[in-house]
């Protein structure tokens, strides 16, 4: 009969309007900026510098290596090494950035500079809401404003975070276990081990060796 | 006074019609040229006529004439010269036709005899006249207007064929 | 005390009317009433804009617009901003003069639609001897702007559009009027006022509204249809379909233009309801006697409400017909019925008495054809459910 089809989406419709003042169930809105919808953990927007502690810039993790630099496509990372060094997040005096910037409007999220970094001290945020009137200098952003304590990362995307620190952990442990024999051994192995070292010159182990008591200390503080 | 400003306004639609390059601005000069002449109906009380002036010219025929123009046409409209080549014959024959319509007019029974009786010109009036007195042309006007209908669809209906 | 509310207005007006020489009367009595129209219809407007939004958005389990003002009622005043200070963009070939004129023709035929609709008691501005038929020819105006809109924009799509509104409005017009000849044939009068006061009386509190008699529901229903259609409104808005043609004949519109294009539409939608009303719903009168001590243009409104509720309603649930779907529907269906519609209407008067047979005959004449006409229309369709080769 023509009109029932009609009839039957009439019903429908009245249905849904009536419907959305008495089960708000029915409207899936979520009224945003009041609301906001939690994000996916392994969301990324753009990077952030980790620092352990409460300085951002004494516990900074990155050394300043330049391999974020060489490997992101759209090259939107400037970094600067510094004159002197300062020690790093498993104790070891390293270069650090003088100056690194981001050019977020270059950045495209890939994520690779994450997954270059040895140090565990670039990782991806998930803030969105970073609109700015400033078109050129608003959106590059230089240490200060890139440098986030671990404490947020760890909030902001959990279980990497717990592999990180677990990673930084054990290197650290590495760290001491060669710097506790090293005192002891002879200086062959002393230099072997060195040797094996990924990182810098075998003169830093003994530095490494007067420097990791108040390191240690420094690193329990943070 | 407010003859004077309807009047005004349907000879200038009219003029304007006549001159406009354009063919659809001279269309829509005489759809407001008809405007005016519903107007003056109006004003002369025939409430039924000025309204089915515009209901029938402005609203069926305006779109009429707009869409043969359309279909028999480029939509960009090309200008084209309003005197034509044989301007001077149809000027002769022009003012030959308005001579006798004028003359016809001027010595016609309704401007000859003086006051006419007054005669009810109410929607009743005129639909009881439409339907006693004039019945036959009525239907005659009905049964030209089915025969012009049917004309349309079969030519249609001829094209869409052969266009198959 | 209900007849001092109920004449508020036009003592108003008779009172402000006196201030002035007597010359000059009848001028400022019309200009006053002008004026009233003028602003009432467009307040009427900005609501049913922020209205429509929010029951649509219901309708389809959101929200509507809820972030100016309160529940988002200031809406309008955002839009009407907006589209007071966007760039008139005119396109390059298009005809100045005629896209001009083009919105200006439509809101003016639009405003003057309401001049012969009664809003109330005594509250007519143009008490015409032939209202309705006024109603009509000036609609018929509309169609020609919509024309000049699509045609000077030298826009392909445009003018399709426009050709494509103006069909289906000419095709739709024949439904409308043929429904509203019944009524007028049964009232026994052209005049709008007239036709109200023919549905004024009571029958214990029962309403004597043409609506509630079967020509004049079915007459009511190819009314609203048509009316529908008339008014380029879901499910019949293939010519300004957003998806199908972007916006149709007014493509080339932008800022106020484009705002003045959507004021002509919805103030068309709004005269033929209350037209729709006056004829069929009794116009300022109450629907129960005992409710008579209302303000009789309470009531106009409350049921321009309602249509215009129902309007929404009906675009939030129908999708949108095909141009052919359309013009068969208006051609095959609602002129056979709207002509039996006319033939049971003159069976009901020719029924003098009251009775229960003079019901059961119209109402058999208006049913019966409904339902074998639309049997044998859909059954040339062969509507069966669609098989899908590879989707399943």
């Amino acid at each position: 009969m023509l009109g029932e089809g009609i009839a039957k989406g009439f019903v429908e419709t009245a249905r849904n309007f009536f419907g959305s003042y008495f089960y708000k169930d029915r409207l899936t809105t979520v009224q945003y900026p009041e609301e906001r919808l939690p994000q996916a953990e392994a969301a990324r927007n753009f990077p952030f510098l980790v620092y352990d502690g409460e300085d951002s810039q004494a516990g900074m993790r990155c050394v300043a290596c330049q391999i974020c630099e060489k490997e992101c496509p759209p090259k939107c990372i400037f970094i600067e090494k510094s004159k002197d060094k300062k020690p790093d997040a498993v104790g070891k005096p390293q270069f650090y950035p003088a100056v690194f910037n981001i050019d977020i409007s270059v950045c495209m999220s890939c994520q690779i500079c994450v997954e270059v970094c040895p140090f565990e001290a670039i990782k991806m945020d998930t803030d969105f809401e970073l609109s700015t009137d400033d078109r050129f200098c608003g959106l590059l952003w230089d240490k200060t404003r890139l440098s986030k304590p671990n404490d947020y990362y760890r909030r902001i995307h959990p279980t990497d975070a717990a592999v990180s620190d677990g990673i930084l952990a054990e290197e650290k442990a590495k760290a001491e276990a060669r710097a506790k024999p090293a005192v002891t051994a002879p200086p062959a192995v002393a230099t072997a081990v060195a040797a094996t070292k990924a990182n810098s010159a075998s003169s830093n182990g003994t530095h490494a060796v007067a420097a990791t008591p108040d390191l240690k200390a420094e690193q329990t503080n943070g | 006074m407010l003859f004077t400003i309807f009047a005004v306004l349907t000879v200038a639609g009219a003029v304007a019609a006549m001159s406009f390059r354009n063919l659809v601005h001279s269309v829509l000069a005489l759809m407001v040229s008809f405007c005016g002449l519903a107007a003056v109906y109006l004003l002369l009380g025939a409430q039924f006529v000025g309204l089915a002036q515009v209901l029938v010219y402005v609203g069926a025929v305006a779109i009429l004439i707009v869409f043969a123009i359309l279909f028999t046409r480029e939509p960009s409209g090309k200008i084209q010269s309003i005197v034509s080549p044989s301007w001077a014959a149809s000027g002769v024959v022009v003012l030959a036709v308005f001579g006798v319509l004028a003359w016809a007019v001027l010595h016609s029974s309704a401007t000859q005899s003086g006051a006419v009786a007054p005669v009810d010109t109410s929607m009743q009036a005129i639909g009881k006249a439409l339907m006693v007195q004039f019945a036959i042309p009525l239907e005659i006007v009905g049964l030209l207007l089915t025969v012009a209908l049917i004309g349309a669809v079969t030519i249609a209906v001829h094209e869409k064929r052969e266009v198959r | 005390m209900g007849e001092a509310a109920d004449q508020f207005f036009v003592r108003l007006q008779h009172w402000l009317v006196g201030h002035v020489p007597v010359s000059l009367q009848p001028i400022v009595s019309s200009l006053l009433g002008v004026v009233a129209i003028l602003t009432v219809f467009a307040g009427l407007f900005a609501v049913t804009t922020v209205l429509e939004r929010k029951g649509l958005g219901r309708i389809q389990n959101r929200y509507g617009p809820n972030r100016v003002g309160p529940f988002g009622f200031l809406q309008p005043i955002a839009d009407g901003i907006k589209s007071l200070t966007k760039e008139d963009v005119v396109p390059h070939a298009a005809d100045r003069a005629v896209h001009f004129l083009a919105p200006l023709v439509l809101v003016l035929a639009a405003f003057s639609l309401y001049a012969v609709l009664p809003i109330g008691r005594n509250m007519v501005l143009a008490n015409l001897d032939a209202g309705v038929l006024f109603f009509f020819a000036v609609s018929s105006v509309m169609e020609l702007a919509i024309f000049m809109a699509g045609w000077s924009s030298r826009n392909k799509y445009s003018l399709l559009g426009a050709m494509r509104a103006i069909a289906q409005m000419v095709s739709y017009e024949v439904p409308l009027i043929l429904a509203s000849v019944a009524v007028v044939m049964v009232s026994g009068s052209l005049s709008t006022v007239a036709i109200v006061e023919r549905q004024a009386g009571y029958t214990g509190i029962l309403p004597h509204w043409f609506v509630f008699t079967p020509w004049g529901f079915a007459g009511f229903v190819i009314f609203v249809v048509a009316a529908t259609a008339e008014s380029n409104r879901s499910p019949f808005d293939l010519p300004e379909g957003e998806s199908e043609i972007i916006a149709g004949y007014y493509t080339e519109y932008s800022g106020f233009k484009f705002a003045l294009f959507f004021l002509g539409e919805y103030l068309g939608l709004f005269a033929i309801s209350g037209l729709g009303i006056t004829l069929f719903l009794g116009g300022w009168g109450a629907p129960l006697s005992v409710l008579s001590w209302v303000p009789s243009y309470l009531w106009f409104f409350a049921k321009l409400l309602a249509m215009i509720a129902m309007f929404i309603w009906i675009r939030g649930t129908l999708p949108r017909l095909r141009m052919d779907q359309l013009m068969n529907f208006a051609w095959k269906f609602m002129l056979p019925m709207a002509l039996l519609n006319l033939i049971t209407a003159g069976v009901w008067c020719f029924f003098s008495q009251q009775g229960v047979l003079r019901w059961l005959v119209c109402g058999v004449l208006v049913v019966v054809p409904y339902v074998l006409l639309s049997r044998s229309l859909m059954q040339g369709l062969k509507l069966k459910k669609r098989v899908y080769r590879f989707a399943e």
